[in-house]
């Protein structure tokens, strides 16, 4: 058995982070503690270059496969720990003008990346499920950080009660896959899948039903999904970010391990299961956030369509041909294509929103109403960003959403992306509305005094910079799918 | 080949995507408004340049189907290349744009309210038409399609105009959205085909050289050519699926107007050619009476609905919708002669359609209304108006000796061949069409004066040049067509399905 200890190196340094965040908090003078983001960012960007430097030609698997490093581990980890330090200053103007403990509220964040890379890289059930609750209990504290705001608290409850029922159901599937196969590890699984095909355990399948259930919660996939709003509404909007993008990723690396290396061989009964969740998700989440009046929550509903899609995925993942199951790596490729993609351009709009409560303290839209007037450079960020997510050409979600439903149809699943490409047909219209309002509309009259906003400069470069981004990986996506493609082999040849 | 030509297409391409950036990097705003006008008009100019090269370089008896090819790899992974080339047909309709794009621009030279927006939005929208006529991949040709069509919304809901009727009023936004929605929706069609066209050929590619050459069975053919013939037809103006058009064309400001009813539109019906037609012939055969039917209610209800309107654009928008009704009539004859008429149709109609907005434009600019009833007379205040719309009008009716003649006449003819009965038919709607362009006429420009209209100003010099431009494009197409003509039968003549 391998127990390299010294193979964890990176996951030391992002736990050292962590305390060096709280440890500095003690030591600062409170004034100055809005500057510890620079800590937790520079740390979390420290430990991807470590593991770069470590991992990059790594395949191993450690502790007899309970945690597995690999190209997929080392692209989420380095995809996972950019995104949080990303977040983490993103919220830097957000922490000083309404956090008070600045040094928990990142340490908590470092803590939640080291949660999220443990989920990309757990090769067994029980150290997966072991991450996941590292990743939640950071979030469940997170969420309820501004405990004076009555939303933030509804938003803390209703996250932890689900979260934790959502746990229960995880773990008791857990148990029933045990019950049935006797292991945890997604190989062994497999193993036992291939074996039994056509000819499953009851106990099995509903412990699986168990685990879909328990993951679906997670990512707020319908119709587990009604904490979401709710949730992304009450949060501190930094939180918000987070959740809906690096969880989301986190969790995503999970599924995409956990079904490849474990579930593949059962793929005829669960494709249409996760198909059907995937129709569901995409329909109930891009129709209800017509008619939302609140940005956050839109963006939450946004965030639940595009589930559906990262969904559609990974019923793609294989397809049976003459009893024989046959792997789509194509796929894997572009459900990570599409987080990539999705964590720029809901970043960006995340972004903005930040900036824009700081100046004018509402998430209501109605304070979109003009913003082209009153800022060019955000009302452009946030239009590309909307129009990334609707997968207009020019932007990476166009290029993502084409991986996916060209996977989807190597997968005989054509009538999936034809459900999906009408939905994105309805995001377009509620995007486009956030972008009439910006664009067409006129500036209140009330807020004519405070008519120009003022971008601070991190802000300003960030936001740049997600834009810039946002644009490149649309017309020049190559050097990405071919690390993406390198990642996703991995998880496959490692099944 | 020399270097030149190799690269040329990818130029044209990329050439205004390049000047909606320089435009939006551009320091400074308002102060700089006359220098950007004076840049997004040279590089308009440049590009047409650019395309009058092409058709003078482009060889119509080589006997291969595209030229100036250039193919680039983009992304292996999936099989997609940044190839560009042109057959005769996609050199008409460069011509098209060349001529269209340029008279935009000059036509809204006057628009005042951030007109650096307007000249970004409107590169971004004529790269996106070059870059769908000249892709040879389908990924390409459809990224470009989608490009296309997206500025409309801003272009419309921001610098457009709302319509009053009697009872109700349909207001900028409302057009804007309607025709986005209704355009994307139809690009999910075409996404759905161009995936499922890659997936059955296997080739991992989306080259149309590859796709073409696939040899799809006849089954697949039948179900995906429905999908792109609706997909495509939607921009084309296609009945019963026409309905964003008019709405879409009347709310527009006038250089929109002339650039999507003159040039977007016939991206629908460019698609129906190079997607449908060309790469799935069979399956194009089989429907073709579809399209047949389709497109002769095209003509005759888009004719009368157009005598019923009350507005001066909804008529010229209800026209279009009748006109392209020859294009769809002309691809579903099937006939070198019918598609060759109908490709000529969607050259003569741009700049048809280009020349009566711009008039349009020009009335509605100086007496804020384009009620019929209440326009009379301008003939006596603004008689270079009314000599241009005449020369419009004219050629809309079909009067031989302009463009529109020639078009419809190798359009009928192609019909006599294959559908007769549909050819009357068509021809009836040309009648129509004269009905109500000669009581257009007749009503706005002649007759008493209204004491209201007696200080309204003639065209400006700007709407003279491109009213000029265009009236000259339409002369010297109809007088000598035969150089268009055989450019474009060199493109037709490739498709197995088109006999004749």
């Amino acid at each position: 058995m391998n127990i390299n200890f010294s193979l964890l190196v990176p996951e030391y340094v992002l736990v050292g982070v962590a305390f060096a965040v709280l440890a500095a908090d003690l030591l600062l003078p409170r004034q100055h503690r809005f500057h510890l983001s620079w800590l937790a960012a520079g740390g979390l960007v420290v430990s991807a270059v470590v593991v770069l430097v470590q991992r990059w030609d790594t395949a191993e698997h450690l502790y007899g496969g309970l945690f597995i490093a690999d190209r997929f581990g080392l692209f989420f980890f380095v995809f996972l720990t950019v995104l949080t330090a990303v977040i983490v200053l993103i919220s830097h103007d957000y922490v000083r003008q309404h956090i008070r403990q600045p040094g928990e509220f990142y340490a908590l964040m470092v803590f939640a990346a080291v949660g999220m890379v443990g989920m990309a890289q757990a090769g067994e059930l029980l150290t997966a499920y072991v991450a996941l609750e590292l990743l939640s209990f950071s979030l469940y504290v997170l969420v309820a950080f501004r405990r004076e705001d009555a939303h933030g608290n509804e938003a803390g409850v209703k996250y932890i009660v689900l979260g934790a029922f959502s746990s229960a159901l995880l773990l008791y599937g857990i148990s029933m896959v045990w019950g049935a196969t006797g292991t945890t590890y997604y190989a062994g699984i497999s193993e036992h899948l291939a074996l039994n095909a056509g000819n499953l355990d009851s106990t099995l399948i509903l412990g699986l039903a168990l685990i879909f259930a328990g993951l679906g919660f997670k990512v707020a996939a319908a119709p587990f999904h009604m904490w979401a709003p709710d949730t992304y509404q009450g949060a501190p909007t930094p939180v918000t970010a987070f959740l809906a993008v690096a969880s989301k990723a986190a969790a995503f690396a999970l599924i995409l391990r956990l079904f490849t290396q474990g579930l593949l061989p059962a793929l005829a009964e669960w494709q249409v299961l996760v198909a059907v969740l995937a129709v569901a998700t995409m329909v109930i989440g891009n129709l209800v956030a017509i008619v939302q009046t609140n940005i956050k929550r839109m963006l939450a509903y946004s965030s639940v369509g595009q589930v559906g899609f990262l969904l559609l995925g990974v019923a793609a993942l294989g397809h049976v041909e003459g009893g024989v199951v046959i792997p789509v790596t194509l796929a894997s490729d572009a459900v990570m294509l599409h987080l990539v993609g999705y964590a720029f351009a809901n970043l960006a709009a995340f972004a903005t929103v930040i900036v824009v409560y700081n100046h004018i303290g509402t998430d209501e839209l109605s304070g979109y109403s003009g913003l082209a007037k009153r800022s060019p450079h955000l009302s452009l960020v946030m239009a590309v960003a909307l129009f990334s997510l609707a997968g207009l050409p020019f932007f990476v979600g166009f290029i993502t959403k084409f991986y996916l439903f060209t996977a989807a149809a190597e997968s005989g699943l054509l009538w999936l992306a034809g459900v999906a490409m009408a939905a994105s047909v309805v995001s377009l219209y509620y995007y486009l509305m956030i972008v009439k309002r910006m664009f067409i509309d006129d500036v209140p009259e009330s807020d004519i005094t405070s008519a120009l906003i003022g971008i601070p400069r991190l802000s300003w470069l960030l936001l740049s910079a997600l834009l810039i981004g946002t644009v490149l990986l649309g017309v020049y996506p190559g050097p990405l799918a071919d690390a993406v493609g390198a990642a996703s082999s991995a998880i496959f040849s490692g099944a | 080949m020399n270097g030149f030509d190799d690269s040329v297409l990818s130029l044209l391409v990329v050439l205004p995507f390049a000047t909606a950036l320089a435009l939006i990097l551009w320091p400074g705003d308002s102060d700089q408004l006359r220098s950007m006008k004076w840049f997004s008009a040279v590089v308009a100019l440049v590009s047409t340049a650019l395309v009058a090269w092409i058709l003078l370089r482009f060889d119509y008896t080589d006997g291969s189907q595209y030229q100036f090819i250039s193919e680039t790899a983009w992304l292996d992974q999936l099989g997609i290349g940044f190839d560009l080339g042109v057959d005769g047909i996609a050199v008409a309709m460069l011509a098209l744009t060349a001529i269209a794009f340029p008279a935009a621009i000059l036509v809204g030279w006057n628009v005042d309210a951030r007109s650096k927006d307007y000249l970004i939005l409107l590169n971004l929208l004529v790269g996106g038409v070059y870059g769908t006529f000249v892709s040879l991949d389908l990924f390409f040709l459809f990224f470009f399609y989608e490009i296309a069509v997206l500025p409309m919304y801003l272009l419309i809901g921001f610098w457009g105009s709302s319509t009053s009727f009697p009872r109700f009023t349909r207001s900028k936004e409302y057009s804007a959205m309607k025709l986005v929605l209704f355009l994307v929706g139809g690009s999910v069609l075409i996404w759905v085909s161009i995936i499922a066209m890659f997936v059955e050929a296997d080739l991992n590619s989306f080259s149309l050289l590859d796709l073409q050459r696939a040899g799809f069975d006849e089954s697949f053919q039948n179900w995906v050519f429905p999908l792109l013939m609706i997909g495509f037809g939607l921009l084309g103006g296609l009945w019963p699926l026409h309905t964003w058009s008019p709405d879409g064309h009347v709310s527009a400001p006038t250089s929109v107007s002339m650039l999507h009813a003159g040039v977007l539109m016939k991206l629908g019906a460019f698609g129906i050619i190079r997607v449908g037609i060309q790469t799935i012939p069979e399956g194009a055969e089989a429907w073709a009476p579809l399209l047949l039917g389709m497109g002769a209610v095209n003509v005759i209800y888009g004719s009368i609905a157009a005598m019923s309107q009350t507005d001066l654009k909804y008529v010229i928008g209800y026209s279009s919708v009748s006109h392209m009704g020859y294009v769809f009539l002309g691809l579903a004859t099937m006939h070198t002669l019918g598609v060759t008429g109908a490709v000529l149709q969607m050259f003569s109609h741009g700049i048809m359609t280009a020349l009566m907005f711009t008039l349009a434009g020009a009335v509605y600019g100086s007496s804020h209304t384009r009620d019929i009833g209440a326009l009379s007379g301008l003939a006596k205040v603004m008689p270079v108006g009314a000599f241009f719309f005449a020369v419009a009008g004219f050629a809309s009716l079909g009067l031989p000796g302009f463009s529109g003649f020639v078009a419809e006449l190798l359009v009928f003819l192609g019909l006599f061949q294959t559908y007769p009965w549909v050819g009357a038919l068509a021809v009836i709607g040309a009648g129509i069409t004269a009905v109500y362009m000669l009581r257009l006429l007749a009503k706005v420009y002649f007759g008493e004066t209204d004491p209201r209209w007696e200080s309204l100003p003639d065209l400006k010099l700007n709407e003279k040049l491109v009213a000029g431009m265009l009236a000259l494009t339409l002369l010297i197409v109809g007088l000598a067509p035969f150089y268009l003509i055989d450019i474009i039968r060199e493109g037709v003549r490739h498709v197995p399905t088109v006999t004749g």
